[in-house]
């Protein structure tokens, strides 16, 4: 039965292979407040291919969570795409009616939720609910939607599925339910799937096999992965490809092994010296002095320039622009041209 | 769950002979019994054994627990005024204020929670600011002004509505039912507006606030993430997390409804038991006021009770705590 239903994904997207599965230009995001218009995001582009996944990392409020809730077309209002594109193999879906994008959600692009305690409903068992959202987006019937419920909640690992599909949320353990959570993202085999912070309401032990199932499903059905975390250690173990975002903006992106291994952009070397390493004593872990300006009071510039110790005259002046590092892509004056005016 | 049932029960009982301790106190000590079924004839001889026979002698213990036993047996001893038994009479009228209560359950059921849903989901809209601002009107008019303005409008002046009495009522065993004939449907209309408007606003109010509390859940978005449509997000998935504190309400409402329908059942001459019971109050007709409070005391408890059990089945979360 799964497999039946992922032949028919493969060939959906095969006319379109020349595509990524997901493709961000330049987008901005928007909150319009009564103290003026902030940019919850800015100038974000970004690529994900088929069986990729992509890390975004960033502090809280850097703009990791909008990018996945802009891209799934559920931004709270009164926030909203200012500028640029979000296409979806290769075909605009930003501008889409609510009605056009609700069909693409959970049909095409899946989405796992931070706190699986309250993503999901805790009036429908998980049964039903599995069963509400294959029927929703594949042509099966009632019975065959419950098989296929049961296969799905195999396939994230819970174990006596056929039992525990007449269940409720609250009787399932935290790392259960984000099992459930998962296999509800996957109920119709989406291309794309945007999981924000979904380890981080777990326990430790529990966020490694989260982890390794999120892996798993992107290489058995070669989906496209982005993973919002603010969790070094969650991206270095799971993501292809990182991009570190601060203050809305992407400052340096790359293959995981550069951005964590040699990190260019002077935060994100920052962020890499904040991680205790796991052999040896540290006296003290190096911090970087300072927060992230808040989306209200975004310095003129570069935005990390009043923390940077290497910043120049310069980096108060303009904005870098990502240009090509060693493995990676980075957005900083030292790179670019200087940062002498 | 079955822990849980008997406690609630036990609870029940508690209070229930609490209202019953009162009862009798009211019934016992408002004046003399026995003054009150004698005339001016009466010897004293003939007082003396009135008063044996009806055990006012025995302890003050001893009475009660007659007092508890009988009435629990459905037996609040004679009127005064009607010189029937007391059960005899809340029986002929209990129906017509049951149906009365019930329509008007009814009715701001099936007005309330489709308003309050609208007015949450089209918030800031000219029509649900106009329903919201109508609310505190609807909240704040005295029933007896409703009553009488809906007497006015409808009866008086367009005549679209009898204003006062059951109609025509069918029995059935010793229930007697207004619904069966045209007269009896058209009697309801206006008190059973008039009784549910208070509960309209106020379930369109209480459903509104919570439905704009749970779009703003994870589980909301999620369901949304997931491709739910719009419309099957707020009407299965919102209301549905709604509808908890309605039940309450409308099961706690209900005891307040029957309490409450004496005024719209003397405003538009309903015979019910509110009518009966003011009736009884201008005649200081003690059983039947005694057994009024104890049955309407009575529905209360056992609403409450059914309102918590009914918590249990609808919320799988207070199913399975023993586990």
């Amino acid at each position: 039965m799964l497999m039946q239903a992922h032949a028919t994904t493969t060939g959906h997207s095969g006319a379109a292979i020349a595509h990524p599965v997901l493709e961000v230009r330049n987008l901005r995001v928007v909150f319009p407040t009564r103290h003026g218009v902030l940019n919850a995001v800015s100038d974000v582009s970004l690529t994900i291919n088929k069986g990729e996944i992509l890390g975004l990392v960033g502090e809280s409020g850097a703009g990791k969570s909008m990018t996945g809730m802009a891209t799934l077309g559920l931004l709270e209002p009164p926030g909203r795409i200012a500028e640029g594109e979000i296409l979806l193999d290769g075909r605009r879906i930003d501008n889409l009616p609510e009605r056009e994008m609700a069909k693409i959600r959970g049909r095409r692009i899946g989405a796992i939720f931070q706190d699986p305690l309250t993503s999901l409903h805790p009036l429908f068992t998980v049964g039903a609910q599995l069963v509400e959202t294959i029927r929703l987006h594949l042509h099966l019937s009632r019975s065959q939607a419950r098989r296929r419920a049961i296969d799905l909640l195999k396939e994230v690992g819970i174990p006596a599925a056929s039992d525990r599909i007449d269940d409720y949320p609250h009787q399932f353990s935290g790392g259960m339910r984000q099992r459930v959570v998962i296999a509800l993202a996957l109920a119709a085999e989406p291309e794309l799937i945007i999981a924000d912070e979904p380890t981080t309401a777990l326990d430790v032990s529990i966020q490694a096999q989260i982890t390794a199932l999120l892996r798993r499903i992107c290489r058995e059905r070669a989906a496209a992965v982005m993973l919002v975390t603010h969790d070094m250690g969650v991206i270095a173990e799971t993501a292809d490809r990182v991009a570190v975002l601060y203050a809305g903006r992407i400052v340096e992106v790359g293959h995981v092994d550069a951005v964590i291994h040699a990190p260019k952009h002077p935060y994100a070397k920052g962020l890499m010296d904040s991680i205790p390493p796991l052999e040896g004593r540290v006296a003290r872990l190096a911090q970087i002095d300072g927060s992230m300006p808040r989306p209200d009071s975004i310095p003129e510039g570069c935005a990390f320039h009043s923390r940077c110790t290497l910043a120049g005259p310069h980096c108060r002046i303009a904005v870098p622009g990502l240009v090509e590092t060693e493995g990676s892509r980075t957005a900083c004056w030292l790179y670019s041209g200087g940062v002498e005016a | 769950m079955l822990v849980f049932l008997v406690k609630r029960i036990f609870n029940a009982a508690v209070v229930m002979l609490a209202v019953a301790a009162m009862a009798f106190l009211i019934f016992r000590f408002v004046g003399d019994p026995v003054e009150m079924m004698v005339n001016e004839q009466t010897t004293q001889a003939q007082r003396d054994q009135l008063r044996e026979h009806l055990g006012l002698n025995d302890s003050v213990f001893v009475q009660f627990e007659r007092f508890v036993v009988n009435a629990a047996h459905g037996d609040f001893g004679i009127s005064y005024r009607n010189q029937r038994p007391v059960s005899e009479l809340i029986a002929e009228r209990f129906p017509a204020t049951l149906e009365l209560v019930l329509v008007a359950t009814i009715l701001s059921l099936l007005i309330g929670i489709p308003l309050g849903v609208v007015t949450a989901i089209h918030r800031g809209t000219w029509y649900s600011e106009t329903l919201q601002f109508g609310s505190i009107l609807g909240v704040s008019l005295p029933s007896f002004v409703v009553g009488i303005m809906l007497i006015l409008t409808f009866s008086v002046t367009l005549g679209w509505a009898p204003a006062f009495g059951r109609g025509d009522v069918v029995h059935i065993g010793w229930w007697s039912t207004g619904f069966l004939t045209r007269s009896g449907r058209a009697s309801l209309i206006l008190p059973s507006l008039s009784l549910a408007l208070f509960q309209i606003t106020l379930v369109m109010r209480l459903v509104r606030a919570e439905m704009l509390e749970t779009m703003r859940m994870d589980f909301i978005k999620f369901a949304r993430a997931r491709g739910v449509p719009a419309r099957r997000v707020q009407f299965r998935h919102a209301l549905r997390n709604c509808l908890m504190p309605v039940i309450t309400m409308t099961g706690m409402q209900f005891g307040n409804l029957i309490a409450f329908a004496l005024i719209t059942e003397t405003v538009f001459q309903w015979p019910g038991m509110g009518l009966l019971f003011m009736q009884a109050i201008t005649f200081v007709d003690i059983p039947v006021m005694a057994a009024y409070l104890c049955i309407v005391s009575f529905i209360f408890v056992a609403i409450n009770t059914l309102v918590d059990i009914t918590y249990a089945v609808i919320d799988p979360r207070l199913r399975h705590q023993g586990h």
